[in-house]
């Protein structure tokens, strides 16, 4: 459950709300460990909440990187499987552009079919009648197995499930401290409280590197910003790709009702990753590559511009056995740094989540010396379980598309709880309700991440105050409800600062009429 | 970096402001129409993602586009939500009673070809009676207090080609007359007025080649894609035709040139200016001077200008109301732009009345009460555009309801 604080013990503690450490303490919470999960903030306001939300067939990778490619497909179908409310199956297209080279898709294709991702090249007639809206100068096109996965929902269903199992979270409280005896980690400190388990692991994204400083162990990491731009809604069915070597931009998802075109790569200093801005310039870049892949992009209407970071770790000769991909990152400190209880797990993709606390999971066991099969590739998540068949009444209906069977969770039976408060993503009070009491929501920006509360077109400027009177209602604090909409509408403007033009300069426009004080 | 914002129907300009929930007629009356915004813009983009968002609650929106007529962004809310209810609501099917029923009250070719002809007089009577229309509320889902409007025995087309083609030929200029189904099948006394006013401008009409029903009831009904086969016909005429192409309903019009385009696809730049009513055509000529009409000297009338949505939507309104102001001894008021609440065949079903009715009688109000402030030795009447709107006024409060061409018709000396 949701505490807030607890003089247990555990088995292993996670440090991290982001999709690693969620995916982390479901596995150990299935395998039946006395696990606890820290999250200094909100859960996926990290790398997790800030990226494209596809789930990669691998295709993207299978020339330059079959290992990864390989990872990406085998734990793709089993996210499909297990996760099916977070994922929307669009398939991916990859196109090949004039200034690009057919060379380059035929050697594309046999990559990834070495690496078992089905690749189906099409005529670009073909590829224009399933997208028209991709750049009709392509000269080829080739279909994959990618999807589009909401990072959001897939966070929330691993911790949902890793609490209906019997793990702990705890929100909103900085790990301050690792607690050290005889060079051995026993827990974590909370400023002034401890909590003591027999393992740790450090789940952290780019903040790893400082904890695992605590720790007394190093990891040179290189934290590498990538920035994207939201669309207003979707363009195409399909994720649509650049067949050519990774770029910038090449990427459009069509994510939830919006699009989602990314990425760039730039290198920044440590200090930048505590507050991630896109910058004008990176927005210039998005769209001039952007365009030609879905030439559309330069006439529609940009909702916001946002950017994570990627916890690149840096080339480490002493990276244990299991660690042999390029992406997934497991360090085992006790043999690598002589600190004993630790573990940091990073590096990997959202799609290969799964996998990567598999193996966190195993090397805990190992150290508690236990040996308990993972089971999470075969059970279904929270959300994705059947669901009896007939239509849903229409003011649940978004609520189901976001949460799946977890919709049957919220009580649409109370007057007024199937009242719509955010009217441009149709979330009703009976799902702020259950995101307040499953998911230990305090702010807008909280609700925002578990519902879709404010993220579409007009980022909250209509709907925000009501949002605001609902939720500090749920809080039992009715007197917070203008502080909460203040937090949130400073939040909202970094976003929207970097494509301030057109609809959106007048959305802010409108915005500050509103809310001006 | 991005200059201009495109999207279909302007749904990308929509800053959520609500202004359009705010005019919303239905909304005002029935909780289970989501409104404009939540049907419109907010609905389409989850449509797109997956039509299974589409609300069936849409079949509420009764086309008369004051939303858009509200909306400081230009967004097309009432197309995009006529576009959804094509798109994604199921298409009409006649199988079903209320589908035969639909069918029938859309098909105004099929069944004014038939009533329109000797038989009218039959038809009328029998459509008349308390029986009848008990059956057709009964069986069909007519509203019991509905009359369907009486058929004429001889349909406009015959009348002009028998008695007024030949003469036409006298005039030097000409201009083109889609008359519409009321007029050729209902009431062609209001395509005579036509003849009589445009005559007196000094110009001579001529019939398009072919003329189908514009399609609206078509559309709204569920029959998009007879609606387009139909439009298609008329524009083709339209292209062939001499001169301006003059009408005298405000919802052919405005189907003709808006809805032509942007709710059944069907282009129309090259002929759209060309396409407007009389009194949008005769206002600058008859300002500047360049046609002279001559009035009767003893005409006496009261009336009260009603405003049709899709007259609203148009903005052209104040041409007719000009033109009335010219007319010597005819005294004119304007009543507020409220919705009649008929819309075409919405309000003839019988699941529909009650909203109708509700959303009719602000209008309903003002009209009495005109009526009752009025000199009583002068007769009183209502002018619109909009044949729909006259069924529903002349029903709901008992008085006269006259196309302002005929208006101008009656007022002008006789030759």
């Amino acid at each position: 459950m949701i505490i807030e604080n607890t003089n247990k013990e555990y088995d292993v503690i996670i440090i991290g709300g982001g999709i690693t450490g969620a995916a982390t303490a479901r596995d150990c919470a299935l395998r039946g460990l006395k696990t606890l999960l820290v999250e200094r903030g909100d859960l996926c306001d990290g790398a997790s909440g800030r990226n494209h939300g596809l789930l990669h067939s691998g295709a993207r990778y299978a020339v330059t990187d079959p290992e990864g490619a390989r990872e990406c497909i085998s734990e793709n179908k089993i996210l499909r499987r297990i996760a099916s409310s977070c994922i929307d199956p669009t398939g991916g297209l990859f196109i090949t552009l004039p200034e690009d080279s057919l060379e380059y898709q035929a050697k594309f294709i046999q990559a990834c079919l070495d690496c078992g991702i089905e690749a189906e090249a099409i005529s670009p007639e073909e590829a224009l009648r399933l997208e028209p809206a991709v750049n009709p100068a392509l000269i080829g096109a080739v279909k994959v197995p990618d999807a589009s996965v909401d990072p959001f929902r897939l966070v929330d269903a691993n911790i949902l499930d890793a609490v209906r199992h019997g793990a702990d979270l705890i929100k909103f409280r900085e790990v301050t401290g690792l607690i050290k005896e005889d060079g051995c980690v026993k827990g974590v400190k909370l400023g002034d409280s401890e909590i003591r388990s027999k393992q740790v692991v450090i789940a952290a994204g780019i903040w790893s590197a400082r904890l695992a400083e605590m720790g007394g162990a190093q990891i040179s990491m290189m934290p590498s910003k990538g920035s994207l731009l939201i669309f207003g809604h979707r363009l195409t069915r399909m994720v649509i790709n650049r067949c050519r070597k990774p770029g910038n931009a090449d990427i459009l998802v069509p994510g939830d009702v919006v699009s989602v075109l990314g990425t760039t790569s730039d290198k920044v200093p440590f200090e930048d990753c505590e507050d991630m801005k896109a910058t004008g310039d990176e927005v210039s870049v998005l769209l001039q590559e952007g365009i030609h892949l879905v030439p559309a992009l330069s006439t529609t209407r940009i909702i916001r511009a946002y950017a994570g970071v990627r916890p690149l770790v840096v080339a480490d000769s002493s990276a244990s056995g299991r660690n042999v991909s390029r992406g997934i990152v497991l360090l085992d400190h006790e043999k690598r740094d002589g600190v004993k209880g630790l573990i940091t797990i990073t590096g990997g993709k959202l799609t290969t989540c799964r996998l990567m606390a598999e193996m966190a999971t195993d090397l805990v066991c190992e150290k508690l010396g236990l040996k308990i099969p993972c089971t999470t590739a075969l059970k279904q998540l929270p959300g994705s379980h059947k669901r009896k068949g007939g239509k849903d009444p229409v003011h649940k209906r978004a609520a189901v598309g976001r949460h799946g069977s977890e919709a049957d969770m919220m009580d649409f039976s109370g007057k007024g709880a199937g009242e719509i408060i955010c009217e441009c993503e149709q979330v009703t009070r009976a799902e702020i309700e259950y995101a307040v009491k499953n998911l230990g929501v305090r702010t807008i920006s909280d609700l925002r991440r578990h519902t879709r509360v404010g993220m579409g077109t007009c980022q909250g400027s209509f709907c925000i105050s009501r949002v605001a009177k609902v939720l500090a209602e749920v809080l039992g604090t009715p007197e917070k409800a203008q502080e909460l909409v203040d937090g949130y509408l400073q939040e909202r403007w970094k976003g929207m600062t970097p494509v301030l033009w057109g609809d959106t300069l007048r959305e802010a426009e409108y915005m500050h009429k509103v809310h001006r004080k | 970096m991005q200059e201009t914002s495109i999207s279909t129907a302007n749904l990308e300009q929509c800053l959520k402001c609500n202004l359009c929930t705010l005019v919303c007629p239905m909304l005002a009356v029935n909780e289970q129409y989501p409104g404009p915004k939540k049907a419109g813009p907010d609905g389409e983009r989850y449509r797109i993602k997956d039509p299974e968002y589409y609300d069936y609650a849409l079949k509420y929106c009764l086309n008369c586009k004051r939303c858009e007529v509200a909306c400081p962004s230009g967004v097309k809310i009432g197309d995009m939500i006529q576009t959804a209810r094509i798109k994604y609501g199921s298409q009409s099917k006649v199988r079903s009673l209320h589908g035969l029923r639909d069918w029938t009250l859309a098909s105004t070719d099929f069944v004014g070809g038939i009533a329109a002809t000797p038989i009218a007089p039959v038809a009328n009577g029998v459509l008349k009676t308390g029986v009848a229309k008990a059956v057709l509320h009964g069986t069909l889902g007519v509203d019991k207090h509905r009359t369907f409007p009486a058929y004429s025995s001889r349909q406009f087309e015959t009348w002009f080609r028998k008695e007024a083609q030949a003469a036409q030929s006298g005039f030097e200029k000409t201009v083109s007359f889609f008359h519409g189904c009321y007029a050729n099948y209902n009431y062609p006394q209001l395509g005579k007025d036509f003849v009589k006013v445009v005559n007196a401008a000094g110009y001579g009409v001529k019939l398009l080649e072919k003329e189908k029903c514009c399609g609206i009831a078509l559309m709204s009904n569920g029959f998009a894609a007879k609606a387009a086969r139909q439009g298609r016909i008329n524009l083709e005429s339209i292209r062939k035709a001499e001169g301006p192409v003059l009408t005298v309903s405000s919802s052919c019009t405005h189907m003709m040139r808006e809805e032509y385009p942007e709710v059944l696809g069907l282009p129309n730049e090259d002929v759209k200016d060309r396409i407007m009513l009389l009194t949008r055509w005769l206002y600058p000529k008859l300002q500047s001077g360049e046609i002279k009409l001559n009035f009767r000297k003893d005409f006496r009338l009261k009336v009260a200008y009603h405003t049709a949505c899709h007259m609203q939507r148009m903005g052209w309104q104040q041409f007719t109301i000009e033109i009335l102001r010219m007319i010597p001894g005819l005294e004119l008021t304007v009543l507020e732009p409220n919705c009649c609440g008929i819309a075409g065949t919405f309000g003839f079903k019988k699941e529909n009345y009650g909203y109708s009715q509700a959303i009719g009688e602000t209008l309903f109000a003002e009209i009495r009460d005109a009526k009752a402030q009025a000199d009583p030795s002068v007769p009183f009447a209502v002018v619109t555009e909009c044949e729909t709107c006259k069924w529903q006024i002349e029903m709901s409060t008992g008085i006269q309801v006259i196309n302002p061409v005929s208006i101008l018709a009656q007022a002008l000396e006789d030759r």
